[in-house]
């Protein structure tokens, strides 16, 4: 606050009020001091834990439960990183969830985006109705269905194969909301001239509103990448053969000590930790994005 | 947005010639043809489940072969009946019914208030490096929750860092994953009461004393409890700043004007209009809460002594390990009605105060 400049030409009043603006920017600043500082421990409670991790991937397994709290460890091993990466299926675990990620979040966007235009856009019997039955999809709980989906993929006889991990999480009822939303804020006008010069409606929506739709289908790309990179449960009833397992089920097992013993821990926050990079760079490449879009993107 | 500025040029030739059989009837098929893959992939994995699970769970089905075919036998209401009526089957479900419930309880209300001040801290105007604290908030929410509770579990471990900070305070930490002992009761053993009252060990409900009812969360579970709020404070505090945001600035400035220090301004103002934010936190809250699977089936699998069974992870292993599907489902058709009458009661409850007082309103702007 600009206090001394007022000052040589005001008088006893204007005195008074930058007293008190002085004594408010007193106070304003030890308010803002202890902000800092409960921000500064709150902060460092939430990242810590995952600077724990990485930091005890690379110490022995009797370091790990002597220190668990160093972050430098003592002596440096990647016992642990080799054991995983040339010593187990980590790789194949690896390899079947960047498989599976690719795949849903290539169909979801393509199917989601097909649904979300045809519900904002094209006119046609029963449009409202098949927007009332996607919001009411939305609010059946996933848990609810893990049996129920089981029994189907059983009965269609895509059990323990890519095709039941990756079909049934293609349409997600969250993603076609955010494009049906995306496409009533965008103008009316550049499909209507496409339309008029000729183009067919998936000629429009391929190739004219598609590439305008860029900032909702990031959004899309980075929700349909981190739920089905994190995804557990449906890959758990989707199949059960050790040549199809995920990061997310390989890694859950070796937390409840298949491959180690109970305190080897350097292997399972190791594993821990690499199944985290990917979604930890697209967090950061997307960052701003992901920060401002939430609001529309969370299911209500 | 990024309106497109050459569209006007475009559309000052128009055709006048309609062609086809009817731009109308052209865009209908369109439409259904482009909403199609989604029916049939929500239809086939949402629609016909549910219809099948709800055969299953008045069926005899073990797991062998379809429960369509005909060695299937219709029990009616029996596997519900299972639930309630006594015997082992009763108690698990009680139980689980029971450390849910108190997990709910407890993470529902901390991680609202948690996120809500996290958002409220981030986003004061003079806050140097607001988006590194975001960050630091948000992160955990990104991560898998395999991995986090991979972390959690040497966290906690008997020798893990959390001791070891307990440790500093001259003061031993429990065995965290292996305590089965509820808080509750941890709590009143302080004050001397380690024996139930008669009235309340005596009588019960789904196979649980009333005793064991208000045993709390068992000290496990008291782990997932922190782990939840954890993870999830940061997608909260996310939608939180968005609503601060849509708070226009001279708002604010009126309250100062008008003298209010900074706690009536949270009080009086900011949180009025935060209200409807509120109850979509508490609405996504209630409903994630009551399907707590992954943590459980990574870390615990329901021990120690079932204080960390969740009926989600009940309904799993009623169905997958014990091949009683029909309870499995059952169980499942249970939690979601739990869920939905939770969701309606509390849209009952806070849908009262939703309206804000005319003297509390002030105009809502979008930001420019």
């Amino acid at each position: 606050m600009t206090t001394t400049s007022q000052r040589t030409e005001a008088g006893a009043a204007q005195d008074r009020r930058n007293l008190r603006a002085d004594r408010s920017a007193g106070r304003q600043r030890t308010a803002t001091i202890a902000a800092y500082t409960v921000l500064v421990v709150l902060a460092l409670i939430y990242i810590y834990p995952f600077l724990i991790t990485v930091a005890t991937s690379f110490k022995s397994d009797a370091e790990a439960v002597s220190s668990p709290l160093g972050l430098v460890p003592q002596t440096w091993t990647t016992a642990a990183y080799e054991r995983l990466l040339l010593r187990s299926d980590f790789p194949l675990w690896f390899q079947n969830s960047a498989i599976v990620t690719l795949c849903v979040t290539t169909g979801r966007v393509f199917i989601n985006s097909l649904a979300g235009y045809a519900l904002a856009r094209l006119q046609f019997r029963g449009r409202a109705l098949v927007f009332a039955g996607v919001v009411a999809v939305m609010a059946v709980p996933g848990v609810v269905l893990l049996i129920p989906k089981f029994l189907v993929i059983n009965q269609l006889g895509i059990y323990d194969s890519y095709a039941g991990m990756i079909i049934p999480l293609l349409a997600d009822a969250a993603g076609i909301f955010i494009m049906k939303n995306f496409f009533e804020s965008v103008p009316r006008s550049v499909e209507e001239a496409a339309r008029i010069d000729g183009a067919g409606p998936f000629r429009t929506y391929w190739s004219v509103v598609l590439p305008m739709a860029r900032p909702a289908l990031i959004t899309l790309v980075i929700l349909s990448f981190q739920g089905s990179w994190n995804e557990l449960s449906h890959f758990i009833v989707a199949s059960q053969d050790p040549a199809l397992r995920t990061l997310t089920k390989g890694v859950a097992q070796l937390a409840s000590g298949a491959l180690s013993q109970g305190s080897q821990y350097p292997i399972k926050l190791a594993a821990a930790a690499i199944m985290t990079i990917p979604v930890a760079v697209l967090f950061f490449v997307f960052q701003r994005r992901i920060m401002n879009v939430t609001s529309g993107a969370v299911k209500e | 947005m990024s309106a497109p500025t050459g569209a006007t040029s475009v559309t000052t030739a128009p055709r006048t010639t309609p062609r086809g059989p009817g731009i109308r009837g052209r865009e209908a098929a369109a439409g259904w043809l482009f909403i199609a893959p989604m029916l049939i992939i929500l239809g086939l994995f949402l629609v016909v489940p549910v219809l099948m699970a709800a055969w299953v769970s008045v069926s005899d089905w073990t797991g062998r072969g379809s429960p369509l075919s005909s060695t299937v036998g219709f029990v009616g209401a029996d596997n519900f009946r299972q639930l309630v009526a006594g015997g082992l089957p009763t108690q698990d479900f009680g139980t689980a019914l029971r450390n849910n419930a108190w997990y709910v309880l407890l993470v529902v209300p901390l991680q609202t208030a948690l996120s809500m001040f996290l958002a409220v801290m981030v986003n004061r105007r003079i806050l140097r490096g607001r988006g590194a604290f975001r960050t630091a908030f948000y992160f955990p929410s990104v991560t898998s929750s395999v991995a986090i509770t991979v972390l959690f579990l040497f966290l906690f471990s008997a020798s893990g860092a959390v001791n070891k900070l307990v440790g500093y305070l001259s003061a031993e930490g429990p065995n965290w994953f292996a305590d089965a002992r509820g808080v509750v009761h941890i709590a009143l053993g302080a004050v001397g009461l380690d024996q139930a009252p008669a009235a309340l060990a005596e009588h019960g409900f789904l196979g649980l004393s009333w005793w064991a009812w208000l045993a709390g969360p068992s000290v496990a579970m008291s782990v997932f409890i922190v782990m939840a709020i954890f993870t999830t404070s940061g997608t909260f505090m996310l939608l939180f700043i968005a609503a601060l945001q849509a708070i226009a600035g001279d708002v604010e400035e009126a309250a100062v004007m008008d003298g209010a220090n900074g706690w009536q301004r949270f009080w009086f103002v900011t949180l009025p209009m935060l209200r409807p934010t509120l109850f979509t936190v508490v609405t996504l809250g209630l409903i994630g809460c009551w399907q707590v699977f992954d943590q459980i089936y990574t870390g615990t699998q329901g021990g120690p002594a079932k204080t960390t069974l969740t009926p989600a992870y009940l309904s799993y292993t009623a169905s997958f390990e014990s091949h009683q599907w029909g309870r499995g489902a059952a169980i499942a058709f249970v939690l979601f009605a739990i869920i939905v009458t939770m969701t309606i009661l509390q849209r009952i409850v806070l849908r009262e105060r939703t309206s804000v007082p005319r003297r509390k309103r002030f105009v809502r702007e979008d930001r420019p």
